[in-house]
C-alpha cells in the first residue's frame, strides 16, 4: 500500500503534462476540467487509502520513506559529500497535509471547471493548477529540505503563473511579479538556512538532520540561525510581517487560485515547514519566541487592516494574512500540533469563503466592491448559506471548526511555558476583529438593502460550483471533531495522531501532558464571549444603523485612513527599497553602465577595426609590381633568416 | 678553369637586374625582358654546376627552362597585346585593377 506512494505526486505531473502539451489542441472543455480535476481526485484517493491503512497500523509503522532515484551525488574529495534523492516520506504529518491539499484541491478543480468556463485560456489554467498541486505535493511529501526547496519554488513559480493568469492586464502582471518577487526574498533565506544546515550537520536528509538534532542541547548558536532564517522562508511564503505584502495583490488572479494557493495550501507551506523541523525549532527557544510575536503581531495588524476594506476579495485576503499568523502563534508556543489543527480547519472555510465570493463575484458579473452588492441572499441562497458557515466558523462559533482550532491556539498561547498573557490577549483581540470584519463583510454581501445594479439578475451559479461550497461548508461543521480537546471530553484525536512527530520537539522542550484546568473553560467562554459580541456589533451596525460606520470612520479619519491604505507599508517599501532600484538600475545600470561602458567597448572594437583596416586598404593598389615587391620582400627576408640561423 | 665562384657570382648579378626590373620598370614589355634576364640566370647557374659537377642533369633541366620561358614569352606577349587593345597604354603604373 505504501508502494503507491509516488502516485500521489505522479498523478498531477501527469495531468499538467498532458494538458499542458495537448491542451490547446482540445476543444472540449469537460474533457479539460475532467482530466485536470481528475488527476488531482486520483493523488486524493490513493492519498485516503494510505490514510486508511496507516490508520490501522500501530504507531511505529506509520512512517514510511520510498526513494524513487538518486537525485544528486556528489564526493567533494574529503569528508562532506552530498546526496540528496527524489524520495518520499509517508507519516502522519505529511499524509494529513496531504488530504487537505489533494482533496481541497480536487473540490477547487471541480468548482473551476464552472467559474473558469468560457476563458480562452481554460486549458492552461488546468494546466498551471496540477503543476501546482504537483510542486505542493513534492513540498509536503519530500523527505530532505532540497526536494522540499523544489516544491517550495515550485509552488512559489505556480503562484506566479496563476496570478498573472489574465496576463493581457497589466496589474496582474505587476501583482504576480510582487508576489514571485516578495517570495525569493523568503526563499533566499530558506537558502542560507539550507546551507547552514548542511554545514552544521554534512546533510539535508530530514531523517540525518533530525536524528543528529536530537541529540543536541538547546540554545546553540548555529540552530538560532539556521531555525531564523527558515523563518525566514516561512515569512516569504506564509505572508508574514514584513513579507506579506504580496498577498493582497495576488487577489488580482482568478478566484480559484486566491482559494487554492493563497488559502489552502501555498502559503500554509511555512506553517508546514516549522512543522516538520520542529526539533530545530525546539533546539532555538529564542528563535521561537519570535516566531510568536512575529505571528500574533501579524494577526492583529491584518485584522486592523481587514476591518475597513471594501473588495470582497482583499477582506479575505487580509484574513488569511491575519488567520496564518495565528498559525505561527500556535508554533512559537510549541503547539505544533494545535497550529497544523488549525491551518486544516482554516483550508476548509477559508476555501470555503474564497468560493463563495467567486460565486458572488460571478453572478455580479465582476463586482468585487462589497458596497455595490447587498442583500443577495434571495439570489444565491446556498452561496448565502455556505458563507455564513464558513464565517461562523472562522469567528470561532463552537461546534463549528474553527471554534476547536482557534480555542487549542489561544489556550495554548496563554498557558504553555512558551506563552504569555500578552501573546493571548492579542490572539483574543484578532478573534474579535475576525469576527468583526467577517460579519460585516457577510452582512453588506448578502443582507440589507441591494445596492448592486439590478439589469446584473444575479443568480445561483451552476452545480459544480455549488457542490464544493456545500462539501466544504460539510467541512467546516465537522472538521472541528477531529480536535475535540480533553477538556470538552473529546480524545484530540489529531494531537494524538500528530504526537509521534512532535514528540521528540516536545521532550527537548520539556512540554508534559497537558492537565485540564479551570482556567481552561474560562478562556473558552471569554474567547466565544469575544466572538459573539464581534459577531453582533458587525450585524447591528451593518444590518440597522450603517450610519454608525460612516460616523466612526469621519470622527477617526486619520486611523480610518490609515488602515484604508493599509498603513502605507506598500508605499513605504516603494520609496524605501523599490523605486531606489528602479532608478539605480535605470540611471548608473543601464545609461550608465551598459550604454557607456559596455556598449562603448564593443562599438569601439569594431571602430578600432574598421580605422585599422581603412589604413591596411591602401596595400592593395592593384598595381601587380606592388605586389611582387611584397614577393621578393618575403623571399629575402626568409633567405636572410634562413641564413642567419 | 674558371672557379665556379665567377660563374654563380654572374648569375646572380644578372638574376638582382632582372629582378629590380621587374619591380620598378613601367613598361610591360621591359619587365618581359627582365623576367627573361632571370630566366637566363637561372639557366647559367644551371649550367655551370652541371660541368663543374660532371653530371648531365643539370643541362637537361636547362632545356625545360628555355622551352617554358619561350612558351611563357609568348603567352605573356599575347596578354599585354590584349591588354594594349583595352587600356591603350602599356605603362603598368596605369593597370591597377588588381583590387576590390
Amino acid at each position: 500500500m505504501y508502494d503507491l506512494t509516488p502516485y500521489i505526486v505522479l498523478f498531477p505531473l501527469l495531468g499538467f503534462l498532458i494538458l499542458g502539451l495537448f491542451g490547446s489542441r482540445i476543444k472540449n472543455e469537460k474533457l479539460i476540467g475532467v482530466i485536470g480535476s481528475g488527476v488531482v481526485g486520483m493523488s486524493f484517493l490513493v492519498a485516503t487509502s494510505i490514510f486508511i491503512h496507516m490508520l490501522g497500523l500501530e504507531e511505529a509503522k506509520r512512517q514510511y520513506i520510498g526513494t524513487l532515484f538518486t537525485w544528486i551525488s556528489t564526493f567533494t574529495g574529503t569528508v562532506t559529500s552530498l546526496s540528496v534523492s527524489v524520495a518520499y516520506q509517508v507519516d502522519q504529518l505529511s499524509i494529513l497535509m496531504t488530504l487537505v491539499v489533494t482533496g481541497v484541491g480536487f473540490l477547487i478543480h471541480v468548482y473551476s471547471i464552472g467559474y473558469m468556463h468560457g476563458d480562452k485560456g481554460f486549458w492552461r489554467f488546468f494546466s498551471y493548477m496540477n503543476l501546482f498541486i504537483f510542486a505542493m505535493l513534492n513540498l509536503v511529501l519530500a523527505d530532505n529540505f532540497v526536494l522540499m526547496f523544489l516544491g517550495w519554488e515550485g509552488v512559489g513559480l505556480c503562484s506566479y503563473l496563476l496570478i498573472g493568469f489574465w496576463y493581457e492586464k497589466k496589474f496582474t502582471g505587476d501583482a504576480a511579479k510582487k508576489a514571485f518577487v516578495v517570495n525569493r526574498i523568503g526563499d533566499f533565506g530558506f537558502l542560507l538556512g539550507m546551507f547552514l544546515i548542511f554545514q552544521t550537520y554534512g546533510s539535508l536528509n530530514f531523517e540525518t538532520v533530525f536524528g543528529s538534532a536530537s541529540v543536541m542541547s538547546v540554545g546553540s548558536p548555529a540552530l538560532k540561525w539556521i531555525t531564523l532564517l527558515l523563518f525566514v522562508g516561512a515569512m516569504g511564503k506564509s505572508a508574514q510581517i514584513p513579507l506579506y505584502v504580496w498577498l493582497p495583490d495576488a487577489m488580482a488572479g482568478p478566484t480559484p487560485v486566491s482559494a487554492l494557493i493563497h488559502a489552502a495550501t501555498m502559503v500554509t507551506a511555512g506553517v508546514y515547514m516549522m512543522a516538520r523541523c520542529s526539533i530545530l525549532y525546539a533546539l532555538a527557544p529564542a528563535t521561537l519566541q519570535f516566531v510568536a510575536v512575529i505571528g500574533a503581531v501579524t494577526a492583529v495588524f491584518a485584522a486592523t487592516i481587514g476591518l475597513v476594506q471594501n473588495d470582497i476579495k482583499k477582506v479575505l485576503a487580509y484574513s488569511t494574512i491575519s488567520q496564518l499568523g495565528y498559525m505561527f502563534l500556535a508554533m512559537g508556543v510549541a503547539a505544533f500540533g494545535a497550529g497544523i489543527f488549525h491551518l486544516m480547519t482554516h483550508a476548509f472555510f477559508k476555501a470555503l469563503l474564497f468560493l463563495g465570493s467567486g460565486a458572488v463575484i460571478h453572478a455580479l458579473h465582476d463586482e468585487q466592491d462589497i458596497r455595490n452588492m447587498g442583500g443577495l441572499k434571495k439570489y444565491l441562497p446556498v452561496t448565502y448559506k455556505t458563507f455564513l458557515i464558513a464565517a461562523i466558523a472562522i469567528s470561532g462559533i463552537p461546534p463549528f471548526a474553527g471554534f476547536f482550532s482557534k480555542d487549542e491556539i489561544l489556550w495554548k498561547a496563554f498557558s504553555s511555558d512558551y506563552g504569555s498573557v500578552v501573546l493571548w490577549l492579542l490572539g483574543v483581540l484578532g478573534a474579535g476583529l475576525t469576527a468583526f470584519y467577517m460579519f460585516r463583510l457577510v452582512t453588506l454581501t448578502f443582507e440589507g438593502e441591494e445596492r448592486f445594479a439590478h439589469d446584473a439578475h444575479p443568480h445561483e451559479a451552476r452545480k459544480s460550483m455549488t457542490i464544493p461550497l456545500m462539501i466544504l461548508a460539510g467541512l467546516s461543521v465537522i472538521g472541528g471533531f477531529v480536535g475535540i480537546p480533553r477538556s470538552l471530553l473529546g480524545g484530540n484525536a489529531i494531537e494524538q495522531w500528530l504526537d509521534p512527530i512532535f514528540a521528540p520537539a516536545n521532550s527537548k522542550l520539556m512540554i508534559s501532558e497537558p492537565r485540564v484546568v479551570w482556567s481552561e473553560y474560562v478562556l473558552m467562554i471569554l474567547s466565544v464571549a469575544v466572538a459573539i459580541a464581534g459577531i453582533y456589533a458587525a450585524r447591528m451596525i451593518y444590518l440597522k444603523r450603517i450610519e454608525i460606520a460612516s460616523a466612526v470612520a469621519e470622527r477617526y479619519s486619520k486611523i480610518y485612513n490609515l488602515l484604508l491604505n493599509k498603513y502605507y507599508v506598500d508605499e513605504a517599501y516603494d520609496a524605501a527599497i523599490v523605486n531606489p532600484i528602479v532608478t539605480g538600475s535605470d540611471k548608473i545600470l543601464w545609461k550608465g553602465f551598459d550604454v557607456k561602458v559596455l556598449d562603448g567597448l564593443v562599438n569601439g572594437t569594431a571602430g578600432l577595426v574598421a580605422i585599422t583596416a581603412q589604413w591596411l586598404r591602401k596595400i592593395q593598389s592593384g598595381v601587380a609590381q606592388n605586389y611582387a615587391i611584397i614577393f621578393i620582400g618575403g623571399i629575402v627576408f626568409i633567405l636572410t633568416w634562413l641564413l642567419i640561423r | 678553369m674558371v672557379p665556379i665562384q665567377s660563374y654563380l657570382a654572374l648569375s646572380a648579378v644578372l638574376f638582382v637586374i632582372g629582378a629590380a626590373g621587374v619591380l620598378a620598370r613601367r613598361n610591360a614589355i621591359i619587365v618581359f625582358m627582365s623576367i627573361e634576364l632571370m630566366l637566363n640566370s637561372v639557366n647559367l647557374t644551371l649550367i655551370a654546376f652541371s660541368v663543374y659537377l660532371g653530371n648531365a642533369t643539370g643541362q637537361m633541366l636547362v632545356f625545360f627552362v628555355m622551352t617554358v620561358a619561350a612558351a611563357e614569352a609568348a603567352v605573356g606577349l599575347a596578354i599585354v597585346i590584349a591588354l594594349f587593345r583595352r587600356k591603350k597604354t602599356v605603362n603598368l603604373d596605369e593597370i591597377n585593377i588588381l583590387k576590390w
